[in-house]
C-alpha cells in the first residue's frame, strides 16, 4: 500500500504550474507565438527603431502599455461592442492609448521622443496590438487578457532589444550610449544603423530561431 | 523644380518601404505574386494620395482650434472611414474593379504607410501641393518596392534551393535588405531635408 502511494505521488509544483491556463498563455506569447519571429507582425517598428538599445527599450515599454491597456478595455467592453463596428472600436481605443504614450514621451523623455519621431504614432497600426484585440481580447475574460497582452508585449520587446543589442555595437561601438571596452578603435559600420542592417539582422535572428525550434515555414 | 525634386526624392532616395521601413506587414504578405503586388500597389497609391489630401485641410482645422494632440485619432478615423466608403462604393458601382482590388482594401487600413504619410506631412510642415506630390511619390515608391520584391521572390522559388530555415517570409527580409542597400545608391537625389 505504501509503495503504491509513493508511486502515484502528487506532481511537483513546477509540473502543475506548466498546466495552468495563465502560464500557457504567457509562454505562448513570449516563445511559441512570438509576434515578430513566428507570426512576423509589427516589423516596421522592429526595424526602424532598433538602431539604439535605448530606443528599443522605450518603444517596447510603450507597446506593452498600449497592448495591455487596449486589450483590457476591449475585453471589458467585449459584450457591448457590436461585431460590425469592432474594427473601428479597436482603432479608437488603441489611438487613445497611443496618444497617451506620445504625450508622456514628449513630456518626460523629449530626446527619445525626437529619436522615435513618427514611429510612436505608428503604434496604432502595429499589427500586434490590433491582432491581440481581435484574436484574444474580444473573446476572453479580463484576467487572461492582461496576461496575454503582457506576454505578447514582452515577446515583442525581447526581440526588439535583441536586434538592437547587435546593431548598436556594430553601428556606433556603444551599448546603451556607453562605450564598450575593446571597441575604442571601432570604425562605425554605418549600414548597421540604417534600414539594410535591420533587415539582415532580423533575417539572421529568424533563421536562428527557426533552426533552434525546428518550426519551418513550408511554401 | 522643387516639386520635381520632392517627387523623385520620395520615390528613390527616401523610399518609404526600403529606407523608412514602413508598410512591411502587407509588403511581405502580398509579395508572393507579381499580379497581386501590382493590384495592391495601385490600391495603395490611390488610398494614400487621397487620404493625405483629405487629412491636410483637417489638420489645418485642428491647428486653428488648438487641438493638434488629437491629430492621430482623427487621421486614423478618416483613413478607416475613407477605406470603408471606398469599398462600399466600388462594390456597388464598379464590381469589376472591386473584384481586382477589393480584398486589399481592408489590409490598407492597417498598413502603416497611409498613417505615416499623414504624420510626416504634419511633422515637416508641407503645404497642400507639397503634401499631394509627396504622398503620391511615396506611394509610387512603395509600389515599386513591392513589385521588385515580388519579382525576385517569384523567380527565386523556381530556380534556387533556399535553406529550410529561410523559406517563406525570412528570405523576403534578406531580399529587402539587398534592395535597400541598392537604393542607397540614389541618396543625394533631390537634396530634400527630411
Amino acid at each position: 500500500m505504501d509503495d503504491l502511494q509513493t508511486q502515484i505521488k502528487k506532481p511537483s509544483r513546477w509540473l502543475r504550474l506548466q498546466y495552468k491556463k495563465w502560464f500557457i498563455i504567457f509562454k505562448n506569447g513570449i516563445s511559441e507565438e512570438n509576434p515578430i519571429i513566428v507570426s512576423v507582425l509589427g516589423i516596421c517598428s522592429a526595424l526602424a527603431v532598433t538602431n539604439r538599445v535605448e530606443n528599443a527599450i522605450v518603444m517596447g515599454i510603450g507597446v506593452i502599455f498600449v497592448i495591455m491597456a487596449s486589450s483590457t478595455l476591449v475585453s471589458l467592453l467585449r459584450n457591448l461592442i457590436p461585431s460590425k463596428v469592432r474594427m473601428v472600436a479597436y482603432m479608437v481605443i488603441i489611438a487613445m492609448f497611443t496618444i497617451v504614450v506620445q504625450l508622456f514621451l514628449l513630456a518626460f523623455l523629449p530626446l527619445v521622443a525626437a529619436n522615435l519621431g513618427a514611429y510612436t504614432g505608428l503604434i496604432i497600426t502595429n499589427c500586434i496590438v490590433m491582432g491581440r484585440a481581435e484574436a484574444f481580447a474580444i473573446k476572453n475574460p479580463v484576467r487572461y487578457t492582461v496576461i496575454d497582452g503582457l506576454a505578447n508585449g514582452l515577446g515583442y520587446t525581447l526581440v526588439l532589444v535583441a536586434i538592437a543589442a547587435v546593431r548598436e555595437p556594430l553601428a556606433f561601438g556603444t551599448f546603451l550610449g556607453m562605450p564598450i571596452p575593446g571597441f575604442e578603435n571601432w570604425i562605425n559600420w554605418n549600414v548597421m544603423a540604417l534600414a539594410p542592417g535591420g533587415f539582415f539582422i532580423l533575417t539572421l535572428l529568424a533563421w536562428l530561431m527557426r533552426s533552434l525550434t525546428k518550426k519551418y515555414e513550408e511554401t | 523644380m522643387e516639386l520635381i525634386e520632392l517627387f523623385l526624392a520620395s520615390i528613390l532616395s527616401n523610399n518609404v518601404a526600403l529606407i523608412f521601413i514602413l508598410g512591411m506587414c502587407s509588403l511581405i504578405a502580398v509579395s508572393t505574386s507579381i499580379k497581386n503586388s501590382v493590384n495592391m500597389g495601385v490600391a495603395v497609391m490611390f488610398v494614400v494620395t487621397t487620404t493625405a489630401m483629405i487629412n491636410w485641410p483637417i489638420y489645418e482645422l485642428l491647428k486653428a482650434t488648438g487641438t493638434e494632440q488629437l491629430a492621430l485619432l482623427v487621421f486614423i478615423i478618416v483613413i478607416a472611414a475613407f477605406v470603408q466608403f471606398l469599398e462600399m462604393f466600388l462594390a456597388k458601382y464598379a464590381p469589376k474593379v472591386y473584384d481586382a482590388f477589393g480584398i486589399f482594401l481592408p489590409l490598407i487600413t492597417v498598413n502603416c504607410i497611409v498613417l505615416a504619410i499623414s504624420l510626416f506631412f504634419q511633422q515637416r510642415d508641407y503645404n497642400f501641393i507639397q503634401t499631394t506630390v509627396f504622398a503620391f511619390g511615396s506611394s509610387v515608391g512603395w509600389a515599386l518596392a513591392i513589385i521588385m520584391l515580388a519579382g525576385v521572390r517569384q523567380k527565386m522559388y523556381r530556380v534556387s534551393n533556399i535553406p529550410r530555415g529561410l523559406r517563406g517570409r525570412a528570405i523576403a527580409f534578406l531580399i529587402l535588405g539587398i534592395l535597400a542597400l541598392a537604393f542607397f545608391g540614389f541618396s543625394g537625389i533631390g537634396r530634400v531635408t527630411f
